[in-house]
């Protein structure tokens, strides 16, 4: 194996105030009721953070209806897509100050922030700014609605992309919307309020209200609300289910996930094992859609393990801003707490954990990528979600066991098969119960490409003309 | 003078007629008020035994072809049809409707099953796509149906109510566990004679007569159910929280017009789940 001289990105990129309020109709409020945020890979402080009240979540519910009424559903929808293009154009200008803010805060390497997460940002804005002018092609019939006010809760494993994948099509469908990023990886939002500022935006279009859980609950409660969307845990989800039931509000909810990524014997086993590897490793595992749940076939399953275990020792784990890091910090004390508490769970029912052997960094947050071999469906950490750089293995024999183990799961988010056999691929897609299926390929993602679950999983979809639905309805 | 022989109205589940497990029975009266028929009362275990039912049933029903699924529909139309005569006598004889208001009704229950029929093997040309995403892959969304769908009828529909909750469940591929209108139930236990004739495997519909408040909760509750039609419920709120316990997909009450003789493409949608599938484009 070569070595690598570090190569890090300048910290210097960026410039965080030491403190931010919220951004509420068009400017920032008076920073109060502060609480730190840090960067996960060295526990250091990169500013104070407003904690979000009743009555700022109240203010920012009434400049988001205000411009709603006065302005925003008042433009015409070339207009409305205007200003995203405009957005999308800005961000692709900040992107490397973006991509180090993220990098910063979340403790992903700069890579993916680099490669992935804020280039899929801009082209999100860019592809919905197309759609503002066209609604009509939505698929509801002539002259589709907005539903009014969104309240918009967002996690912490893709601050700014999953900011992108609630904003964009919300704006381009006509609506206005409170936004609350996850209370670890607030920065980039708030840097997205000036990116508006920028664009010169109507204030109000867009509100940014940071906070913990309970001043997401106050958005999705209030009453002038019209739709909820949120992106992270299940449990959370369930919550919101329940808090509208009965209400006239609608919710787009993106949850949690226990993907399968199934290996049939025939598979190019190389390709397949950077599939592998690309499926549970990207982002820590920090990936709603991860394929944490390796199905191999029996006749492969030492080759691809031993390949695996090869390839896993050539992963890079340390300084996010490293420009070779492969593998970053995990976001949390506490995320990192509970995937300890999964891995020694599994261990403790009889499954074996390998990591291979890295250095792990001082300060900060880490968990080697690990795999835990000699598991069954209902073991914990083939039922739970891990929600880290842990994967758990299996076997199967027939395409038939294959299918039945990797919809035995409350979840149903996505799924990857690896084989080189065109007609066993669109047999297995067609029987997986998950919204989006990879074959020969993991963890791709697109704009145009609607991206959602079954079951547990949540509903509505997001990106592509689904994802505008979510934000639309029919005019009669 | 003959001596009429009156039907028993009982459950339909399983594509079987069986009585509820419970024993237990209503009167249904006419619309003068006068004693018409004891009528099933389904109990919670009649609930559970459905869902066992329509679970196993579901998976062989959306893997028939579209084009079969298109001919069942339409079979059903043909059944019901050849039956107009029995709906028209029992329609007027629950609700007091003239002969030519239950007529109208017949008419709209049987052009809906046409509608929904045509609709099998359209989905996915109107309602899926390819996606142009940027990179060297193939990338397609089509429609599956989510599973097991539990639905209350309209409670003030005798027949077209409850085909406009039935037919947009199954025309995808889902199987229903369909609760009828409380004190309308009769037409409902005719048209499960009906199904039961139209070459629908047995499982893929169930109706279950008695009282949608106490049926509701159970089946709100279940975790084997997929999606929740509250249209007929009158603790709608309170079924939606339980529903949201494995995050059911929920249609709200109100949602879509269950009176016509078409039904709405989106509420066929509500109850299917869009899945986009990736693969590289190369040699």
């Amino acid at each position: 194996m070569f070595d690598y001289s570090p190569a890090p990105e300048s910290k210097d990129l960026v410039k965080f105030q030491a403190s931010y309020g919220h951004f509420i109709g068009g400017k920032f409020t008076k920073p109060a009721n502060t609480f730190s945020t840090i960067n996960p890979a060295t526990e250091q402080v990169l500013a104070e953070i407003s904690h979000g009240t009743a009555k700022d979540v109240d203010s920012a519910v009434k400049a988001a209806r205000n411009a709603y009424e006065k302005t925003w559903s008042k433009l015409d929808g070339a207009t409305r897509g205007k200003y995203l293009y405009r957005i999308a154009r800005i961000i692709q200008e900040r992107s490397r100050e973006l991509a180090v803010a993220e990098t910063l805060n979340n403790g992903k390497p700069i890579k993916e922030t680099r490669d992935a997460d804020i280039p899929l940002v801009a082209s999100w804005f860019f592809y919905y700014a197309g759609w503002a002018d066209k609604l009509d092609y939505a698929g509801l019939g002539a002259n589709p609605k907005a539903h009014g006010v969104v309240s918009q809760i967002v996690p912490w494993n893709f601050p700014l992309m999953m900011l992108a994948w609630k904003i964009a099509p919300a704006l381009a469908a006509g609506n206005t919307v409170v936004l609350k990023p996850a209370e670890t990886t607030p920065l980039t939002a708030l840097l997205f309020a000036e990116i508006c500022q920028q664009a010169e935006l109507p204030d109000g279009v867009v509100n940014i209200v940071t906070g913990f859980g309970d001043t997401g609950a106050m958005m999705v409660g209030h009453p002038d609300v019209n739709k909820v969307a949120f992106t992270g845990s299940t449990d959370v989800g369930r919550i919101i289910a329940k808090q509208i039931a009965g209400t006239d509000k609608k919710a787009t909810l993106e949850l949690g996930g226990k993907a399968a990524n199934i290996v049939f014997e025939d598979a190019a086993l190389d390709q397949a094992v950077e599939g592998i590897v690309n499926g549970i490793f990207f982002n820590q595992g920090h990936v709603c859609c991860a394929g944490s749940r390796l199905l191999v076939q029996e006749s492969v399953h030492d080759v691809v393990i031993k390949k695996l275990k090869a390839r896993m020792e050539n992963i890079r784990l340390g300084d996010p801003m490293d420009k070779n890091t492969d593998i970053g910090a995990i976001n949390s004390k506490e995320q990192l707490t509970k995937i300890d508490r999964l891995v020694k769970q599994g261990v403790k029912e009889g499954g074996q954990a390998w990591a291979p052997s890295c250095a792990i960094p001082k300060n900060g947050f880490w968990y080697a990528p690990t795999i835990i071999t000699g598991v069954s469906p209902a073991n914990t950490v083939v039922r739970e979600e891990i929600f880290g750089p842990v994967l758990s293995v299996m076997t199967f024999r027939t395409p038939a066991e294959a299918v039945a183990k990797a919809n035995n799961s409350q979840y149903g988010l996505s799924a990857g098969v690896w084989t080189e056999k065109g007609s066993r691929i669109l047999k297995m897609a067609d029987q997986l119960n998950a919204g989006v299926v990879w074959a020969n390929t993991f963890n791709q993602f697109d704009p145009a490409s609607p991206f959602g679950g079954f079951k547990e999983s949540g509903y509505g979809r997001e990106g592509g003309r689904h994802g505008l639905l979510s934000y639309l309805k029919g005019s009669n | 003078m003959r001596l009429e022989v009156k039907k028993t109205y009982k459950l339909f589940i399983g594509g079987k007629f069986p009585r509820s497990e419970s024993g237990r029975i209503y009167k249904v009266n006419n619309h003068k008020g006068e004693f018409l028929a004891n009528v099933a009362k389904a109990s919670r275990k009649d609930v559970r035994e459905s869902v066992v039912v329509a679970r196993s049933a579901q998976s062989g029903w959306a893997g028939a072809t579209p084009y079969n699924r298109g001919q069942v529909l339409y079979r059903i139309a043909e059944m019901l049809e050849g039956r107009r005569e029995q709906f028209v006598a029992e329609i007027r004889e629950l609700t007091g409707k003239s002969e030519k208001q239950a007529n109208q009704e017949v008419d709209s229950a049987i052009d809906s099953w046409v509608w929904h029929a045509g609709w099998t093997d359209k989905i996915d040309a109107v309602a899926g796509n390819m996606n142009p995403v940027a990179g060297p892959f193939f990338n397609i969304s089509t429609n599956q149906p989510t599973g097991v769908v539990a639905a209350f009828a309209p409670q003030d529909s005798s027949l077209v109510g409850l085909v406009n909750t039935i037919a947009p469940a199954i025309v995808s591929g889902n199987s229903i566990i369909a609760i009828t209108s409380e004190t309308l139930p009769l037409s409902a236990v005719t048209l499960a004679e009906v199904l039961e004739t139209s070459d629908l495997p047995g499982g893929v519909v169930n109706i279950l007569t008695g009282n949608a408040s106490e049926l509701g909760s159970w089946l709100a509750s279940h975790l084997d159910v997929n999606a929740i039609d509250l249209e007929g419920t009158s603790n709608a709120a309170e079924l939606e929280m339980l529903a949201a316990e494995n995050l059911k997909r929920v249609i709200r009450k109100g949602s879509y017009s269950r009176t016509g003789a078409k039904g709405s493409l989106q509420h066929i949608l509500d109850l299917m789940e869009t899945k986009t599938v990736w693969h590289p484009k190369g040699h």
